[in-house]
């Protein structure tokens, strides 16, 4: 009861906290009127890649890679052959100092627009980029004074990882219940394809590395991390609305997810570990003042390394396919597209196996440093 | 560097995700999922073990009934072989007892015989005795019909006999 009672309540909140603010798939007369009207008064287009003025498509393959790495207010799918653009818009929440919460779709920034002294940030201010990020604007259309707002929207990322929240959600819910539906059978369906992988994680990345005695505490949070990760890379390798967000490519979320195997493993600490930061055995005293903070850098620079290394792997991957691909443009030959297609796909290839290894990784060395804040006692 | 600052709405949300996510998952998917995988697991060790032991049990067996049916086959021919024996030894007794037997009955037969021989003889001796009383007493009656005779004959043997 109270299981089906959270599922269908998490999906109606994702659904309708994604939805509400949300205008899917834009009118394309009024978009295209709007588009004239932008292209009339000179107004820089936000959506850029094309050169306005001179009416030829210009391709700029740093730009294009990098709007499809960053995050976005708005999902754009496509663009038609007279220059509209099909969009998602994606509702923008905002805390300003200066003029308290707000909460808007995204279509009303679209094309430079400036909706309740908000627009889309340009260039560079007080040596910020403000490309992509949301400002606050007086009467003057000079910046406010507090800086810019805190952005709490619905990105293009915040929806991916709702998303795949709903789905591992439902996913792993309704495993639970198969198997208190047919017990200690042999696995069918879902169970025979995931059951493996939830083994893999207990039997290979958990006892090894944390021990058979302590390790059951820590394996909800690394099948949980895990699977985020893993279908998180995964529906980043999926080219289509409403996938290809970089999720895990994004520093705040691999931040994120190392701060919390940060805090599990110091929390987890015991004895041990803490007198092997302050009192490592085996150093002279006197070594001291310079290993304490050794080791006390040491506490920080291994998730700062998961940190990174799930971003720059996840990252690089989606920049490799997308330069691929961006060779047919930059190339302007139909022909280039063989080449590259064979090429975009082998990529593919490996991306879906560095999916599931950044995965792997990231959980096993959870687990590695979560079992190294609890050494046993023969160590020392 | 844009790629690499964190932006605080994306940390503030993926917080919440993953935080709900934990919970959700932890509070009432993993547990049963992983009991239910480990029961599995212990329930595949528990037969195996137990498959190996009825194969332990079943050699043991087979090997427990060929030692009988060796055991038995040995007896039979055992059995066979004493009667055998048997069987031979009561022939040679019997042949053994047959001649003896027979030799018993020549024997007697050979006594018997010998006794009637004896028998008759005797017998023979007797009638022959009679006969010639008899006929004696014929030629007597015949030589002592007149008295003259009888006489002389009663002389003869008076003077014969020694009456000294």
């Amino acid at each position: 009861m109270t299981l089906r009672f959270i599922a269908a309540a998490s999906i109606v909140f994702f659904t309708f906290g994604t939805l509400f603010p949300t205008e899917v798939l834009q009118a394309q007369t009024s978009h295209s009127q709007e588009d004239v009207q932008n292209q009339t008064s000179g107004e820089a287009h936000q959506t850029s890649g094309h050169d306005q003025e001179s009416g030829e498509e210009e391709f700029v393959a740093n730009k294009f890679i990098m709007e499809h790495i960053k995050d976005s207010h708005e999902w754009h799918i496509l663009t038609k052959k007279d220059g509209t653009h099909v969009s998602v818009y994606l509702p923008v929440i905002l805390y300003s100092r200066h003029s308290g919460f707000h909460v808007f779709s995204s279509k009303k920034l679209a094309h430079g627009h400036t909706h309740r002294g908000f627009r889309m940030g340009q260039g560079q201010a007080e040596g910020k980029n403000l490309e992509g990020k949301i400002v606050e604007v007086d009467q003057n259309g000079e910046l406010v004074e507090e800086g810019l707002p805190l952005d709490f929207s619905i990105t293009k990322n915040v929806f991916m990882m709702m998303l795949s929240v709903v789905i591992l959600l439902w996913v792993f819910l309704s495993l639970a219940k198969s198997y208190k539906r047919t017990g200690i059978s042999e696995p069918r369906g879902l169970q025979g394809f995931l059951e493996p992988v939830v083994v893999f994680v207990e039997e290979d990345i958990a006892i090894p590395n944390i021990g058979e005695e302590k390790y059951q505490r820590y394996m909800p949070y690394l099948l949980t991390i895990f699977f985020f990760i893993l279908l998180n890379n995964l529906m980043g390798l999926i080219p289509f609305f409403p996938f290809g967000a970089n999720v895990t490519g994004n520093i705040a979320v691999t931040m994120t997810l190392a701060v919390f195997t940060f805090l599990i493993t110091t929390f987890s600490g015991n004895k041990g570990y803490w007198r092997h930061i302050f009192n490592t055995p085996g150093v002279p005293v006197w070594l001291a003042p310079i290993m304490i903070p050794v080791e006390i850098i040491g506490m920080f620079t291994k998730p700062f390394a998961l940190m990174i290394r799930l971003f720059a792997n996840i990252t690089a991957g989606h920049i490799i396919v997308l330069s691929l691909i961006s060779m047919i443009f930059i190339f302007k030959s139909i022909f280039m597209s063989v080449p590259s297609l064979v090429m975009v796909i082998f990529m593919l290839c490996i991306e879906l196996l560095v999916a599931f290894l950044q995965a792997y990784i990231f959980t096993l060395l959870s687990a590695l440093f979560i079992g190294l804040a609890m050494p046993e006692h023969h160590h020392e | 560097m844009d790629l690499v600052s964190p932006g605080i709405g994306l940390i503030f949300w993926s917080t919440l995700f993953f935080l709900l996510l934990l919970f959700i998952l932890g509070k009432f998917a993993w547990p049963s999922i992983l009991t239910a995988i480990r029961a599995r697991n212990e329930s595949i060790k528990q037969a195996l073990k137990a498959a190996d032991r009825a194969k332990e049990e079943m050699k043991k067996l087979q090997a427990d009934n060929e030692k009988i049916i060796a055991e038995a086959r040995e007896e039979r021919n055992a059995m066979l072989r004493e009667a055998k024996e048997i069987k031979e030894k009561l022939i040679a007794e019997a042949r053994e007892q047959a001649s003896d037997e027979a030799k018993k009955i020549v024997k007697s037969a050979r006594e018997s015989i010998k006794s009637e021989k004896r028998a008759a003889i005797n017998e023979m001796k007797e009638q022959m005795a009679r006969l010639s009383v008899d006929i004696a007493e014929k030629i007597l009656r015949k030589k002592l019909e007149d008295t003259k005779e009888q006489k002389s004959l009663v002389e003869k043997l008076i003077s014969e006999a020694d009456l000294n």
